[in-house]
């Protein structure tokens, strides 16, 4: 692993719930070397998809710095925020959210879309996100074909396939079995391993943290310890 | 940007199917507003292309000073005369004026299958009448001859009316009188009863005529007529030519039908809007987490803007187009009567035209534009850290 791939400068975050104001993250500064696969754990409300969303650029925060491969995500107006999230971002989320009148490579293509690459360039590196995740012969199946096992594999195919800098992994089993769980964490596993891919997984699961380099522990909006 | 909107729409359309149920409300109430919208004005425009297309810019119409129709005008049979012996009138195949005296009484006809009586025109007419309107032409039996009681009857009338088939005998007004031919002329004359002026002036007791129609002699002719009945004080009366004349008597029904629909169809295109913005906002409210997942990918808040007015409009559209072609298939060509100005009824038909179509089309358009633009403001708008996680 090299130099910090993600960087994190003292950002709070709050938002308004009714007439309140609930800060979640209090000052949290963190570094993500570049290849690295971490575990964001803690109780509900402790604030670790608050960050997750702030370091996949889906949210800015109220204060601080956050820095992801160079570039000062928090500086980005939302229209540069959404452009940057295609260049630089794969999610997984925990329901899949595939679209459902899709196929299997028609939802691996999407974020291909915001590419200028052909069609025959879009469809071969569909071909290979696929071949990745091991679901070449589903290719042509909708998301209601499939098992969740499966769906989460198109899911990870489409945050793949457009060679992300980062993978963004919300509760990414927390909606399958553990054989499942495990063979998806296990695909995570090589994808950081092998491809070298940058990951940022919450989860709830000490079993799935395992699979994991290491584990950041949140708790109200702080960060708790760093387990190797 | 155009690949995004379009990869959006495309999505939308293809879950169209499954969420017919709301997708239908805005087809259905479209379909409405555009129907009625489109029936009332063919209506409008049926009336005024019978009406108008009876009228000839070359054929004069004189009538007493002061008459705003033919049944209420009277003109003696010297004034007839004089009337035709004006200058500026052309000269028929036989060296007199190309002229009609005419009268026009009312009989009461009952249709069929009704017990209370219409008013329908009767209209004695002198053989030139028919040089005149050169558009009418005998499609069944024969004409009318002179000096006796026969009657050709307008095709307006023989399919709505009793007692007016060839060959049967029509009581009027205590005389009874012999059907011998049917005509057709595509105008506000197919709704009249037509005999010799002659018979008929004998037989309603009548001495006088209600207007006289006369062939003017090119462009200058109407002024040479009008100028020189005015001249003549033997005579008072208003010339003007047929086509001003049905003009005229269409307007105030044209206007009423034209702020019946506007009124109706303004009701209808705002419970349509509200339909329309349901629809949507329920399209978007199944497609949150749809688009939340397409904004984390990067798509932006334009395409998801376009991509929904798009289908709001799409769906606007078919509904548009299944109320045209309601409208269309039910009322195009359908023949009603009415009580025209001279208290008697006029049959005409509904036109359907692609000027109607048109208007109709652009109506739902806009209102599937309105109802489309919110809910697409909402979806662009959506939170998408929170939109990610909802059901």
């Amino acid at each position: 692993m090299s130099e910090a791939m993600i960087r994190v400068r003292d950002v709070h975050k709050s938002y308004v719930r009714g007439r309140q104001q609930v800060e979640v993250l209090h000052g949290l500064t963190l570094d993500i070397p570049n290849g690295d696969f971490v575990a964001l754990m803690g109780p509900s409300g402790s604030g670790k998809t608050t960050l997750l969303n702030l370091v996949g650029g889906l949210d800015r925060p109220t204060s601080g710095q956050i820095e992801v491969a160079g570039v000062r995500i928090d500086q980005l107006g939302s229209g540069q925020l959404a452009r940057w999230r295609a260049r630089n971002v794969g999610f997984v989320f925990q329901f899949y959210n595939l679209m459902p009148v899709l196929t299997a490579e028609r939802n691996v293509e999407l974020p291909l879309l915001l590419t200028g690459l052909s069609a025959a360039q879009r469809r071969k590196s569909v071909a290979v996100a696929l071949e990745v995740v091991g679901l070449t012969d589903r290719a042509r199946h909708k998301p209601k074909e499939l098992s969740g096992g499966q769906e989460q594999r198109v899911a990870i195919a489409r945050a793949l396939v457009s060679d992300p800098t980062v993978l963004i992994c919300d509760e990414p089993t927390g909606d399958l079995d553990r054989r499942t769980a495990d063979e998806i964490l296990g695909l995570l596993q090589v994808l950081n391993r092998e491809h070298g891919k940058t990951i940022v997984m919450v989860t709830h699961d000490p079993k799935a943290a395992e699979f994991a380099r290491r584990t950041l522990h949140l708790e109200k909006g702080q960060l708790l310890e760093q387990a190797a | 940007m155009l690949k995004q909107t379009i990869a959006m729409t495309a999505l939308g359309l293809r879950s169209v199917p499954e969420r017919w149920g709301p997708s239908l409300v805005i087809i259905v109430g479209l379909a409405g507003v555009v129907a009625v919208f489109t029936a009332l004005l063919a209506m409008a425009e049926g009336f005024r292309s019978t009406l108008e297309s009876a009228g000839r810019a070359d054929v004069a119409l004189v009538l007493r000073g002061g008459s705003s129709a033919e049944l209420n005008s009277g003109l003696s049979r010297d004034q007839g005369e004089i009337i035709k012996q004006a200058p500026g009138v052309l000269t028929g195949p036989d060296g007199r004026p190309l002229a009609s005296a005419e009268m026009i009484v009312i009989a009461e006809l009952f249709k069929t299958g009704e017990q209370t009586g219409s008013n329908i025109t009767v209209r004695g007419v002198e053989p030139a009448a028919f040089a005149l309107r050169p558009q009418l032409r005998i499609v069944e039996g024969r004409g009318f001859q002179p000096g006796l009681r026969e009657l050709i009857v307008g095709k307006g009338i023989t399919g709505q009316f009793q007692g007016v088939a060839i060959g049967e005998t029509l009581r009027m007004r205590g005389s009874d009188w012999t059907v011998v031919g049917s005509f057709q002329s595509g105008d506000a004359y197919e709704s009249e009863l037509w005999t010799d002026v002659e018979v008929a002036q004998t037989t309603f007791n009548r001495r006088g005529y209600s207007s006289v129609r006369l062939a003017l002699d090119g462009a200058a002719g109407l002024q040479t007529v009008t100028d020189g009945l005015a001249a003549d004080p033997r005579v008072n009366v208003d010339v003007e030519t047929e086509q001003q004349y049905y003009s005229g008597q269409t307007r105030q029904f044209r206007a009423t039908i034209g702020i019946l629909a506007g009124v109706v169809t303004a009701i209808m295109a705002l419970g349509a809007t509200f339909a329309a913005l349901n629809t949507m906002y329920a399209a978007v409210g199944a497609r949150t987490r749809e688009i939340a997942t397409l904004r984390a990918l990067g798509f932006g808040g334009t395409p998801v803007v376009l991509s929904v007015m798009i289908e709001s409009l799409l769906l606007a559209l078919a509904g548009g187009v299944v109320g045209a072609v309601l409208a269309f298939v039910l009322f195009n060509n359908m023949a009603v009567s009415t009580l025209g100005s001279n208290f008697t009824q006029v049959v005409f038909r509904f036109a359907v035209t692609p000027e109607l179509v048109q208007r109709g089309l652009v109506i739902a358009l806009a209102i599937g534009m309105v109802g489309g633009l919110l809910p697409a403001v909402r979806a662009a708008r959506l939170p998408v850290t929170a939109a990610l996680r909802a059901a």
